[in-house]
C-alpha cells in the first residue's frame, strides 16, 4: 500500500502528496518510513521563509510572489502555518483565503497546518511537509510562519532566504529591533505601502540594518510593496534570486544548509529524550524527592538521564 | 486519534459569509483543524483545495440559492478525485424540498439556520472515521 502511494507520488499525484503530508504530520510509523525514503531525494528545492506580524500581508505577498514564480515556470510549494489553540487543539487555517487564485494551478501545491503545540513560528510537521514537497519536485518552497510578532526565529532554521514582512504604523521601532527578528531577515518588505508612511519605516529599517546583518557581504534590501496589487513584488522575487546567487557564489549555501540539518537532528534528539522521559521510565519517584527537597533539580535530571540511558527499551 | 480536518467553503457568487465563519470557528473550538477558503470559489477550486489539504470533511455554505447546481458539482468532483471516504455536508438557506436531491447527489446532511452547533459537530464526529492510524 505504501509502495502504491509512493508510485502515485512520484507520478505527480497531488492527492498522494497530500496524504503523505498527513501521515508525516500525524507522525505515524508509516509517515516516518516514508520520510526515510523521501529525504535522500530532497535538497533540490530552494526554501523561502515568510515571516512577520499577524495581518502584515504574508499570505497576500506569497500569492503574488507565487504567480510571478509561475511565469518563470518554477514549480512552487507553499506551507502556511497558523496557530493551534492550546485549549481545544483546534485551529482555524485561513491563509488560503488570500491564495484562491493558485488553487487550480497544476504547478502549485498549498498546504495549511496548525502549530499543534510547537513553540516558534513553524511546527515539526511543517519541516517534514517541506521535505515531502522537496521530493515532490518543487523548485521553490515558501514557508509562511504564524504571525506572532516574536519567536519566529524558527524560520531561520528551515529557510535559505528569510523574508521579514512589516507594515507602516506598528509604531514602535523597538518592536522591530527586538527578539532577534532583525538579525534573521535577509530581505525586508514594507507592505501596505498604500497606507501610512512606508518611507519612514524603510528609512528606519535601512538605518538599523547598516549596523550589521547575518551574512557578511549581503546587505539586506528593504522593499516597499502593495501586495494585493502586486506592486513591488517583482523586486521581492529579484531580491530572492539575488540572495540565492550571493549564497551560491560565496560558497555559503552548503554550509548554511548543513548547519540547519545539524540543528534539525539535535532538536529531534532533544525531543526524543523528552518523549522517552515522559512516557517510558519512572520520573515520578525522582520528582517526588525533588518536591520533598531531598534532591536538587540538577541531581534529579542527572538521575533521570542515567536511568534512561541504562534502560534497555528501544 | 488523529485530528479531523475540515474544509469550509463558499461556492458561487454568494457573499453571505457569516454562517460559514460561525461554523468554521465552532469546528475549531471542537478541536478540529479548519481550512477556510473564503468567498467566491468555483467547485473546481474547492475540490483542488480539499485535495491538497487532505481533508476528511468538505462543508459547503450557501444562502442565495445556487446550492442546487453547485453542491452536487462539488460532490461529484470530490467523489471522483478523492473517493467516497470524504464526508460532504452543507448549510445555509436551503429549502426543505431541495434536500432529497442534494442527498441523492452525495451531500450527506444539510443544516439550516437554527440547528444547534453541537448537533452539527456531533454529526461530523459520528460520521468521520478517525480511528485508524494511517
Ligand atoms: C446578514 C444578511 C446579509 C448581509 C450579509 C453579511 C455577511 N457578510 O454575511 C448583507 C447585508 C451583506 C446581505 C446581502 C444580501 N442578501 Co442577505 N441576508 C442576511 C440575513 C438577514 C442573515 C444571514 C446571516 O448572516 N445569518 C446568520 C448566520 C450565522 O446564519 P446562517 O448563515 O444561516 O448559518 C447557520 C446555518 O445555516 C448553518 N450553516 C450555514 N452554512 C453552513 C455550512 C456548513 C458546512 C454547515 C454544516 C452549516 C452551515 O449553520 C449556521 C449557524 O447556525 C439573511 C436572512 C436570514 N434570516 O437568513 C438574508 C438573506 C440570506 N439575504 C438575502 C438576499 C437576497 C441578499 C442580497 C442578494 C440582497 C438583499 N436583498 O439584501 C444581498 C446579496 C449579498 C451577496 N453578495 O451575496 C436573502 C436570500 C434569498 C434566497 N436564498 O433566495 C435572505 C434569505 C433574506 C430574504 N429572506 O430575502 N445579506
Ligand atoms: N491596504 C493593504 N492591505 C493589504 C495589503 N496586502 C494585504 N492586505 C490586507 O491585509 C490583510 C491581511 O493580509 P494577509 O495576507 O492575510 O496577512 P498575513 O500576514 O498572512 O496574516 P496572518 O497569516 O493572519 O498572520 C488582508 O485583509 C489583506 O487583504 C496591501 O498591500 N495593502
Ligand atoms: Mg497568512
Amino acid at each position: 500500500m505504501l509502495e502504491q502511494l509512493l508510485r502515485e507520488f512520484y507520478q505527480g499525484s497531488k492527492l498522494a502528496a497530500a496524504r503523505i503530508i498527513t501521515m508525516v504530520e500525524n507522525d505515524t510509523p508509516a509517515g516516518r518510513e516514508i520520510l526515510r525514503k523521501l529525504y535522500p531525494k530532497g535538497g533540490r528545492a530552494y526554501i523561502v521563509g515568510m515571516t512577520g506580524p499577524a495581518g502584515s500581508g504574508k499570505s497576500t505577498l506569497t500569492n503574488s510572489l507565487v504567480k510571478l514564480m509561475r511565469q518563470q515556470n518554477y514549480r512552487v510549494g507553499v506551507v502556511a502555518v497558523d496557530p493551534t489553540s492550546p485549549f481545544t487543539g483546534g485551529a482555524l487555517l485561513g491563509d488560503r483565503v488570500r491564495m484562491g487564485d493558485l488553487a487550480l494551478d497544476p504547478g502549485v501545491f498549498i498546504r495549511s497546518m496548525g502549530t499543534r503545540g510547537d513553540l516558534g513560528g513553524l511546527s515539526w510537521a511543517a519541516r517534514d511537509a517541506l521535505t515531502v514537497l522537496d521530493a515532490f519536485g518543487c523548485d521553490y518552497l515558501i514557508a509562511e510562519t504564524v504571525g506572532t510578532g516574536q519567536s519566529q526565529v524558527d524560520v531561520a532554521t528551515v529557510a535559505d532566504t528569510v523574508i521579514m514582512v512589516t507594515v507602516p504604523g506598528l509604531g514602535d521601532d523597538i518592536q522591530a529591533a527586538k527578539a532577534g527578528i532583525m538579525e534573521i531577515g535577509n530581505i525586508f518588505v514594507v507592505n501596505k505601502a498604500d497606507r501610512g508612511d512606508a518611507d519612514q519605516v524603510v528609512r528606519f529599517l535601512q538605518a538599523t540594518l547598516e549596523l550589521g546583518s547575518r551574512d557578511a557581504g549581503w546587505q539586506p534590501p528593504v522593499i516597499k510593496t502593495i501586495a494585493w496589487q502586486g506592486t513591488g513584488v517583482e523586486e521581492v522575487l529579484k531580491a530572492i534570486l539575488a540572495h540565492r546567487r550571493f549564497l551560491e557564489q560565496a560558497g555559503l549555501l552548503a554550509g548554511l544548509r548543513q548547519a540547519r540539518m545539524k540543528e534539525e537532528v539535535m532538536r529531534r534528539v532533544e525531543r526524543m529524550i523528552l518523549d522517552r522521559l515522559n512516557n517510558g521510565i519512572q520520573t515520578g519517584a525522582v520528582l517526588s524527592r525533588v518536591y520533598a527537597r531531598e534532591l536538587d533539580p540538577w541531581t534529579a535530571a542527572e538521575k533521570m538521564l542515567q536511568s534512561m540511558l541504562c534502560s534497555k527499551q528501544e | 486519534m488523529r485530528k479531523i480536518r475540515v474544509l469550509v467553503a463558499k461556492v458561487g457568487l454568494d457573499g453571505h459569509d457569516r454562517g460559514a465563519k460561525v461554523i468554521a470557528r465552532a469546528f475549531r473550538d471542537a478541536g478540529m483543524e479548519v481550512v477556510y477558503t473564503g468567498i467566491r470559489q468555483t467547485p473546481e477550486q474547492v475540490v483542488a483545495a480539499a485535495i491538497q489539504e487532505d481533508v476528511d470533511v468538505v462543508g459547503l455554505s450557501s444562502l442565495s440559492g445556487a446550492h442546487e447546481h453547485l453542491f452536487p458539482r462539488v460532490a461529484k468532483l470530490v467523489k471522483k478525485q478523492m473517493g467516497d471516504k470524504v464526508l460532504i455536508v452543507g448549510g445555509g438557506i436551503i429549502p426543505e424540498e431541495d434536500i432529497p436531491a442534494l442527498k441523492e447527489a452525495g451531500i450527506t446532511a444539510v443544516f439550516g439556520p437554527g440547528t444547534s452547533l453541537k448537533e452539527i459537530i456531533d454529526f461530523i464526529k459520528a460520521n468521520v472515521d478517525v480511528g485508524q492510524a494511517d
